[in-house]
């Protein structure tokens, strides 16, 4: 494709006209990502006095950590228990939806509503409604038996936060599944239905593999999401408590540079974070055109 | 290979719109029925009613002597080419060709054999590990057709399948489409809204209107004998010319009326059976416009007195320019009568 060429009469027009962008970007983004960069090389005591560069002495430490593997393992955890909840669901709503002949629009409208929640109020929504004393879902629990404390129940704590986050990415989900579904042409599954498969044969033998680029698509965006993202959920509803359970690596990040003023290790922390969306975007950019293509 | 039959069937949409009112239609086992029609009549909807993808309101359909309403379309038997040709895009064409046996639990070498057999006659052997996306809009239509074959089916239904063709390959196609269906003798319903395909590959030919059948027969005979004035309009490329039997009368003097059956009060009359010579009534005005296609040239010729163009189609290359005055004759034996109040034929 040819692309198309603006020829400016004045030679610094497009630099400025490019400046604030680049601005924004070199002052919020790139200049924060290196201080990171430079702080994660050093240690500094909690007063700010001194500071003295030691190489990869925080990177070394983080890895001996026991708590940062902790973190890393319950990251692991939260991230495929999220992308699989948020997708799973949404996928059921929106093959519910597309069947749908009329009010698709309005279930439609209401099921994007909760992305409009902030993370916080999302996590706070979730902590009212299992709030161990308050709580809706707790009492409702405890009439079936079950104990519901997530104040010192780990995986209480954990299924807490999954739940809260997955809620809030099942809207974001739903709509590309929805738009997704609509492309896959109706005659397929016509023929495919006249081709001898019955509607769940059809869905797992055409369906879902024609979806396959927007599973993709939404696969990367949603672990990017619940690694980063959650920051809100978690603050809101258990502060990575209790015992660290629910202490994933973004949150850590603040905890310890934050709250524990580490600097050196909160950046170090960060410039792995970093480094991890780097190789998910990759990834996005190199096989979401490529490999799932039909 | 079955017979396949449609008694009163009825098609109402939500809202009390009905698309198809009450129909009855016999396909012999072996035959190809092609249904004709403008769009929005009915003809599409019909043969889904067939497939089994849309629901019979009312009436009923069987194939093969066993009664289909409740049946799904895998329980029918039946299979379809669609126009889009539905290819499985994320499948190979030797996958699109299996999809239908292997979800019926066909045994491999019964699968391989018969794949392999549809790819020879419709040769698409090169093809067989390629994607649809890798094939020409002919090379799918193959594919769309070999998928029908394979599975042996008790009647091919036909959803416009050549309308996503070039003129060229759609010529072709057509012959292809006759030949197989001929040879492997499978009751066959094909929808169409050109009239030259429907009437180049039907056994019979039914031709739609707003939800109605106008009328059933051979080719042939819809085009001799026209039923209604719809008919009489629909066949036959140039269409037929139709004067009001009153305005045809006082421009060339005869007693049309006496000749004609009583209630006559339109009159058709096929570009062909005019002639510029001969017995009958004679007819002269300007010529406006002279089309040739080559064998026959198509005049256009303006009547002044009836305020209405007359199409002639003469063999050759006749000797005439734009805006030459042309005298014709009409044989009285050709006229078509009909009412227009029923527009129905009356003899």
């Amino acid at each position: 494709m040819q692309t198309k060429r603006t020829i400016f009469p004045n030679k610094w027009l497009p630099y400025a006209l490019l400046a604030p962008q680049l601005a924004i970007t070199l002052i919020f983004f790139i200049w924060p990502a290196l201080q990171a960069a430079k702080s994660s090389f050093e240690r500094e005591d909690p007063f700010g006095f001194r500071t003295t560069f030691i190489w990869f002495d925080n990177y070394a430490r983080l890895f001996a950590d026991p708590m940062y593997l902790n973190s890393l393992w319950r990251t692991l955890i939260f991230a495929v228990l999220v992308t699989v909840i948020a997708m799973g669901v949404s996928l059921v709503l929106a093959v519910a939806v597309n069947r749908l002949l009329r009010a698709s629009r309005i279930y439609t409208t209401l099921l994007v509503w909760p992305y409009a929640v902030a993370p916080v109020v999302a996590g706070i929504l979730w902590w009212f409604m299992f709030n161990p004393s308050i709580g809706i879902l707790s009492y409702v629990l405890g009439q079936l038996g079950v104990s519901w404390n997530h104040r010192v129940n780990a995986d209480q704590a954990m299924i807490l936060i999954v739940l809260a986050a997955s809620w809030k990415q099942i809207s974001y989900n739903f709509l590309f599944f929805v738009a997704g579904l609509q492309s896959v042409p109706a005659s397929l599954s016509e023929a495919a239905a006249i081709d001898g498969a019955g509607p769940l044969k059809r869905f797992f033998t055409i369906v879902f593999p024609l979806l396959s680029p927007t599973t993709f698509f939404l696969l990367i965006v949603n672990i990017n999401y619940a690694m980063f993202d959650t920051f809100g959920v978690i603050d809101a509803t258990t502060s990575g408590g209790p015992a660290q359970s629910t202490n994933i690596l973004v949150y850590k990040v603040y905890a310890d540079g934050f709250l524990g003023l580490n600097i050196g290790s909160s950046s170090a922390q960060s410039v792995l974070l970093m480094l991890i969306v780097i190789v998910l975007t990759v990834i996005q950019f190199r096989y979401v055109e490529r490999r799932v293509q039909y | 290979m079955a017979p396949i039959s449609l008694q009163g069937v009825k098609k109402i949409y939500q809202g009390n719109v009905t698309a198809i009112h009450g129909l009855d239609l016999e396909i012999g086992d072996g035959e190809l029925v092609v249904l004709v029609g403008p769009s929005g009549c009915g003809k599409s909807t019909l043969l889904r009613m067939i497939a089994g993808l849309e629901t019979i309101s009312d009436g009923t359909i069987s194939i093969g002597g066993s009664v289909v309403n409740h049946k799904e379309p895998a329980e029918r038997d039946i299979a379809m080419v669609f126009q889009n040709y539905a290819l499985y895009p994320h499948m190979t064409v030797r996958q699109n060709l299996e999809y239908g046996l292997k979800n019926r639990g066909t045994p491999r070498d019964e699968i391989d054999r018969r794949v392999n057999e549809a790819a020879r006659i419709l040769e698409i052997s090169p093809f067989l590990e390629r994607k649809p996306r890798q094939l020409s809009g002919g090379q799918r239509q193959r594919v769309a057709m070999g998928r029908a074959i394979v599975r042996q089916p008790k009647a091919f239904l036909f959803d416009e399948p050549l309308s996503n063709l070039d003129a060229k390959l759609r010529g072709q196609m057509r012959i292809e489409i006759r030949r197989l269906q001929r040879s492997l003798k499978t009751t066959s319903v094909y929808v169409t809204h050109d009239q030259l395909e429907a009437m180049t590959l039907a056994d019979r030919l039914v031709v739609m209107n707003a939800g109605r059948i106008e009328q059933v027969g051979k080719p042939i005979e819809l085009y001799d004998r026209p039923a209604s004035l719809f008919v009489a309009g629909f066949i036959g490329s140039p269409p037929m010319n139709l004067f009001s039997l009153e305005a045809l009368a006082s421009a060339s003097g005869h007693d049309l009326a006496s000749l004609l059956p009583v209630g006559t009060d339109i009159v058709g009359i096929r570009p062909d059976s005019i002639a510029v010579d001969g017995e009958g009534m004679t007819l002269s005005g300007k010529v406006e416009l002279i089309e040739p296609v080559g064998g026959e040239s198509h005049v256009y010729v303006r009547l002044e007195a009836m305020e209405q163009t007359v199409t002639i189609v003469l063999q050759g290359r006749p000797n005439l320019a734009e805006g030459d005055w042309l005298s014709f004759v009409l044989p009285v034996g050709a006229l078509h009568p009909f009412n227009k109040g029923t527009g129905l034929r009356t003899d």
